[in-house]
């Protein structure tokens, strides 16, 4: 998949509760998660960022809580990918499940001011700055990661098993 | 080759004889559990499969202790789904007053066993680790898929051994250890490996020190944390459940990543400062750092061990008349062993409330949420920005002891400033 979009760049250690904080965790709609999006990072992020956009973060993104809530509040805000120069493991498995679009890429990371725009190929694992025209190799996703991400998330995935076992199980 | 523990259990899990780090590899779970917060999302994404039944009812635990007893509708209905989901499924389901904080009940309930595989919809899963299981946390979907299958796949974690060494001075708990580790090793210290807890201190330290200390692997980046297996765990489990389990240990040439060696000998009570729990200094040397509420409880400190060490502190003295203190039991139980040793009466004299169990204020959810610009001293284990309220409150972590005395204080305090 292809991404392009204007970039908004985060520190290090990005956790959950400042991603969505607790006291909207009543509702696990995306658009209505949307509104509170990093709030107590940034107050005005969730009014500034538009569909298409990317987020760029340091290392340990979505560190923290096992919220769901985290990446779906992401998604719901419209943001086409997420680049970090690492995750906490819960966010990663997360984001891959409901199909938010997330790489890793360090140097792209570390070589890029906010604002700047970026074309990214998840499938090839490419990430280029197009103000300074550089080109990074994104880390590859492991072989079972992909699976997932293929048959359209976790849930996709299950639900192909699922219906294979019942197949076996009738015939 | 040798393996770690974490590896064997999770080889048995697999169904094969052995794993190295870096694999992955589909594992059978021996319990898959959720909260009134994740279990929604993860009913909607389980009926979405078409299946009628989850995979095991009696593998299956519900808790709620978010938001419950409910704050408002919403969380009532949450709690509502999740309620009537347990009910039709015949799962395993924890209702309030025979309840608690879902780290605090599973384990009381037998449900944490040695060498099981146990996956949660909550980050503090890695809890269990402290009874020489594999535990860990992840999200709606991940469990939405378990209960579904009856399976998860896991990267298995490269091993981070912690040896801790020397003499442990008084009145230093597990959560010192604890915040003191995090402080050294940093927030990703451990990021997507095990904290393999042991050395002579371990050894001898109480399983509710155990417990709180691998609450918080995950505040250093880890998967989970693990202990090993002794006549310690074996008493604390020997009380709460009679069903067979197989405990493990790593081989004495078991491959580790890194092997850090914490010499406890000079340590003090410590504090976390904002906003990260790696921000860690002796409570002695804060000096002048005032607050407004002090909270004791969760499900890092929340066991009757924790509320004993509380009272010790506050027996006979008076919280400071800025500060309000709040005091949460872990559980039901939790509540009611306290009340019978007379703990609640220490607490309410001292001038603090008793509430029922629940997490409450340590996500800021409820019960004790702060205001701007307000500072809580907490025995929760997580100070992030907002997590227990206005994103410019601050939250410092402790353990028991040091909370009290800074609730008597009005400021962060070491106990040994008391008179
Ligand atoms: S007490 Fe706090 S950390 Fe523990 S489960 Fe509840 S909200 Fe999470």
């Amino acid at each position: 998949m292809q991404y392009q979009g204007k970039t908004w760049k985060f520190g290090d250690d990005i956790d959950t509760d400042v991603i969505i904080p607790a006291r909207y965790l009543l509702t696990s709609d995306g658009e209505e998660l949307a509104q509170y999006v990093m709030e107590d990072l940034d107050p005005s992020f969730p009014s500034k960022v538009q569909a298409g956009d990317i987020i760029v973060a340091g290392k340990n993104f979505g560190c923290g809580s096992s919220r769901e809530h985290a990446p779906i509040a992401i998604q719901g805000a419209g943001v086409s990918c997420v680049i970090a120069k690492s995750y906490a493991r819960i966010f990663y498995r997360n984001a891959i499940n409901i199909g938010l679009p997330i790489i890793e890429c360090p140097e792209a990371v570390d070589d890029l001011e906010e604002g700047d725009e970026l074309e990214v190929d998840t499938t090839e694992g490419v990430v280029v700055n197009t103000r300074t025209g550089k080109s990074y190799d994104a880390t590859q996703h492991s072989p079972y990661v992909q699976q997932i991400i293929q048959a359209g998330g976790l849930m996709a995935a299950v639900g192909e098993r699922v219906k294979a076992q019942a197949g076996e199980s009738a015939g | 080759m040798g393996q770690t523990m974490t590896e064997k259990i999770l080889a048995k899990g697999a169904g094969v004889d052995e794993v190295t780090p870096g694999d992955i590899v589909e594992v059978n779970l021996d319990l898959v559990m959720t909260n009134d917060v994740t279990a929604p999302l993860s009913i909607r994404e389980f009926q979405k499969t078409g299946l009628e039944k989850v995979f095991d009812p009696s593998k299956v635990v519900f808790v709620p202790d978010h938001f419950v007893p409910a704050k408002d509708i919403r969380s009532a209905e949450n709690a509502k789904i999740m309620r009537e989901f347990a009910h039709e499924q015949g799962t395993l389901y924890f209702e309030l007053g025979r309840a608690g904080i879902e780290h605090v009940v599973l384990p009381e309930n037998g449900l944490t066993l040695p060498g099981d595989i146990i996956i949660g919809a909550d980050s503090h899963t890695c809890t269990y680790g402290a009874f020489n299981c594999f535990s860990t946390g992840m999200g709606s979907t991940d469990i939405a898929a378990a209960m579904a299958t009856g399976t998860t796949w896991i990267r298995v974690p490269p091993t981070l051994k912690l040896v801790y060494t020397g003499t442990l001075p008084e009145d230093i708990g597990g959560k010192d250890l604890i915040l003191h580790t995090i402080g050294q090793i940093g927030v990703d210290g451990g990021l997507n490996m095990v904290l393999e807890f042991t050395g002579p201190v371990i050894d001898q330290l109480p399983q509710d020190d155990r417990i709180a200390m691998c609450n918080m692997a995950i505040e250093a980046g880890a998967d989970t944390g693990i202990f090993p297996f002794d006549d310690i765990t074996k008493t604390w489990l020997d009380e709460v459940t009679d069903r067979p389990y197989e405990a493990v240990a790593s081989d004495p040439d078991a491959h580790y990543e890194r092997v850090v060696e914490i010499d406890v000998t000079n340590l003090k009570p410590v504090v976390a400062l904002p906003h990260l729990p790696s921000n860690v200094h002796f409570a002695d040397s804060i000096e002048d750092m005032t607050i407004n509420q002090v909270v004791i409880g969760s499900c890092t400190n929340g066991r009757l061990s924790d509320l004993r060490a509380a009272a010790e502190v506050l027996r006979g003295r008076e919280v400071h008349p800025n500060v309000r203190l709040i005091v949460i039991p872990g559980s039901q139980k939790v509540h009611r062993d306290a009340s019978k040793e007379g703990l609640d009466d220490i607490f309410m004299e001292a001038g603090a409330i008793f509430s029922t169990s629940t997490c409450g204020p340590c996500l800021g959810g409820y019960m004790g949420v702060i205001a701007d610009g307000e500072r809580c001293v907490s025995t929760t284990n997580r100070n992030f920005r907002g997590r227990m309220g206005h994103r410019s409150a601050e939250i410092i972590l402790s353990g028991p002891k040091v909370a009290a005395a800074s609730a008597v204080l009005g400021r962060v305090a070491d106990p040994s400033q008391l008179n």
